[in-house]
């Protein structure tokens, strides 16, 4: 492979993506109502300027901001069964994944990859939430199990970012049996002693929650991040009473101790890359903005996209 | 007194004709009623047959959630000896919806675990109809552990409708209590075994049945959601749960073409609550060939078989 697709497509296409987005563009924040120009939000990842509200980013938004440089390569997920149930409520499954794909121009709801965190190697998964709610079926589980065995092979920390409604109903007891699945591609990691961590973005619930997201070595949540099993408004008609203000979200499971740190977006790169050097006992890492990796770094790799 | 469902409805007037003819014959010695009640019997039993032939997927849900369905302690009472009920998940409390312990089977010291709905209000309360909060799953990985550490062999008894829903179940890490069950599953190097014996509900089912062998009885479900949580949020109307009960491929026939599951254990006609004995002690066998089956295998092949089973799963689909 030519080591100059390695470098600098990646840079050609990130210049014309931002091109893409119209300098005079202003979108609202739906939590505090300030109006914030288009490019002004997408340089701070999403989250207001004004209040700090976490809006959802896609999972190659994310990428481009965590790996060195803004530089990946995807890792190949094993395609799995279309409609395997033949699945089908007031809509057909596969007019429902049509759908998905036209709105998000993602195949699925899971993207992996593998590139380098402050010169630090990592394998990288971001679940997509706008893609059927992030849903869990037999493509996010072989995405987790891909991501799993490419840090084994290639003896990196796993960072997994979860963002998820829950199973997809639509794979039935397939979706279901992801949990055992994603659960043996954490074992893979714990037995290889790499670093396993799970960054749970808003929203991480259901049958994700109560499995690959709860098992990492580090817990790490995005401020006000909806997680829990049963959803809140399941769980005030069950018991009949008005939950307590911010149950569920990630300062409540922080102060319950069901996460080891919450942490805003904006600093979330630097916190991984120091948390991963010390588990892999590495020296501390050069802090802020790196170029991309010499192309030596990535010769070995894929085709690298952005 | 019987338990009819909606769909026995006919079948409860032909029976209780039956019943009545027999009543007043005993308080009326002349009356010679013995050919007409036979042949309701008879009508009877044929309409059992029917009906039972070709149950819906919501009618077997129906069944599966049947009271007088044979539960855990039922299948512990008659199939164990010497079972000795060990509580508590050592950080909080005992989780009445999950029982579990040392026993005997067959004479073989083993670990049974399983969920318990419970058989009139009182008992239904108490074990809060078979939904688990973290303390059950808890209590079932330190019970795994001692069954791992003393090479004893795992059973469990599935039979919930899911995880509890409650506040303090979510405060105190429902989900991560799942998932640590699911995992502590794909830990263990002795055999386990895993029998729906009703409902199958979502994650709190997995957390048991995550198991080398995995068998259903025969009008039991195993499903992600239920059919009514997923009518309720695909078709926006929870009364559509037969549609969504068929959609969701929730039957032990079809999770046996998926792969999902080992073997299907016939219920007497008319499903298991007919006749509690036989469908326990059919029970009974079905986990004692299971128990066969890998009683002799080394544990790192149990283990890995197990993992080797889950990761391989989903490559199989149902045609239409
Ligand atoms: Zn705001």
């Amino acid at each position: 492979m030519n080591w100059i697709t390695n470098y600098v497509r990646p840079r050609i296409n990130s210049i014309f993506s931002r091109r893409e987005v119209p300098e005079n563009l202003w979108s609202k924040c739906d939590e505090c109502g300030t109006m914030l120009f288009h490019r002004e939000l997408k340089d701070n990842l999403n989250v207001c300027t004004s209040c700090g509200h976490h809006m959802a980013i896609t999972p190659r938004d994310r990428f481009k901001a965590l790996f060195d440089g803004g530089i990946f390569t995807e890792v190949d997920v094993p395609e799995p069964l279309a409609d395997p149930l033949q699945f089908r409520d007031q809509k057909k499954y596969p007019d429902r994944m049509k759908a998905a794909l036209k709105q998000t121009g993602e195949k699925e709801a899971m993207l992996v990859a593998a590139g380098e965190i402050g010169r630090t190697p990592i394998v990288a998964a971001a679940q997509d939430f706008s893609f059927m709610g992030g849903s869990m079926g037999m493509y996010v589980g072989n995405a987790i199990i891909a991501a799993a065995q490419e840090a084994v092979k290639l003896k990196r920390p796993l960072v997994l970012f979860s963002a998820a409604g829950g199973a997809r109903m639509q794979e039935g007891i397939l979706s279901l049996m992801q949990m055992p699945r994603t659960t043996v591609a954490v074992q893979m990691l714990k037995e290889a002693n790499l670093p396993y961590i799970v960054v749970l973005t808003h929203p991480t619930t259901g049958g994700v929650t109560a499995s690959y997201a709860m098992l990492g070595d580090v817990q790490i949540a995005e401020p006000n991040a909806l997680i829990c099993f049963a959803g809140p408004r399941v769980i005030e008609q069950t018991i009949r009473e008005k939950l307590p203000e911010g149950f569920q979200r990630a300062e409540y499971l922080l102060d319950h101790g069901m996460l080891d740190r919450v942490t805003p977006r904006t600093q979330l790169r630097d916190e991984l890359i120091t948390i991963v050097r010390m588990l892999l006992g590495l020296s501390p890492a050069i802090k802020g903005d790196l170029p991309a990796p010499t192309p030596a770094d990535t010769s070995d790799a894929p085709t690298p996209s952005t | 007194m019987t338990n009819y469902l909606d769909f026995e409805r006919p079948l409860a007037e032909i029976e209780g004709k039956a019943e009545e003819l027999r009543a007043m014959a005993r308080q009326n010695e002349e009356m010679d009623i013995e050919a007409e009640a036979a042949a309701l019997d008879k009508k009877a039993a044929d309409m059992l047959k029917d009906l039972y032939k070709s149950l819906t997927p919501w009618r077997k849900c129906q069944v599966a959630r049947h009271p007088d369905r044979p539960h855990c302690k039922d299948y512990i009472d008659a199939l164990f000896t010497e079972y000795t009920p060990l509580a508590g998940d050592r950080n909080f409390a005992d989780d009445h919806a999950v029982m579990g312990g040392l026993a005997r089977f067959d004479g073989r010291p083993v670990v049974v675990i399983g969920h318990e709905k419970g058989n009139d209000t009182k008992s239904r309360i108490e074990r809060n109809f078979g939904m688990a909060r973290p303390e059950g799953y808890r209590k079932a990985v330190r019970l795994m552990d001692m069954a791992d550490k003393f090479g004893l062999p795992v059973m469990t008894l599935v039979d919930t409708p899911g995880a509890y829903p409650g506040k303090g179940a979510e405060e105190r890490g429902q989900s991560e209590a799942i998932a640590r069950a699911t995992e502590k599953c794909l830990q263990l190097k002795v055999p386990l075994i895993s029998v729906i014996i009703g409902e199958g509900g979502s994650g709190g089912a997995v957390a048991f049945a995550t198991a080398n062998r995995v068998a259903m009885l025969e009008h039991s479900v195993y499903s992600v959601i239920s059919p009514e949580g997923c009518a309720s949020i695909l078709w926006k109307d929870a009364e559509k749960m037969r549609e969504a009960a068929e959609a969701l491929r929730l039957t032990a026939q079809d999770l046996h073409k998926l792969g999902v599951i080992d073997r299907i254990i016939a219920e007497p006609m008319g499903g298991a609550h007919r006749d509690r004995t036989t469908t326990i002690e059919t029970v009974g066998d079905a986990l004692r060939t299971m128990l066969a089956d890998l009683g002799s295998q080394k544990g790192a092949k149990l283990l890995a078989d197990r993992r080797k089973k889950f990761l391989d799963m989903g490559a199989k689909g149902l045609a239409a």
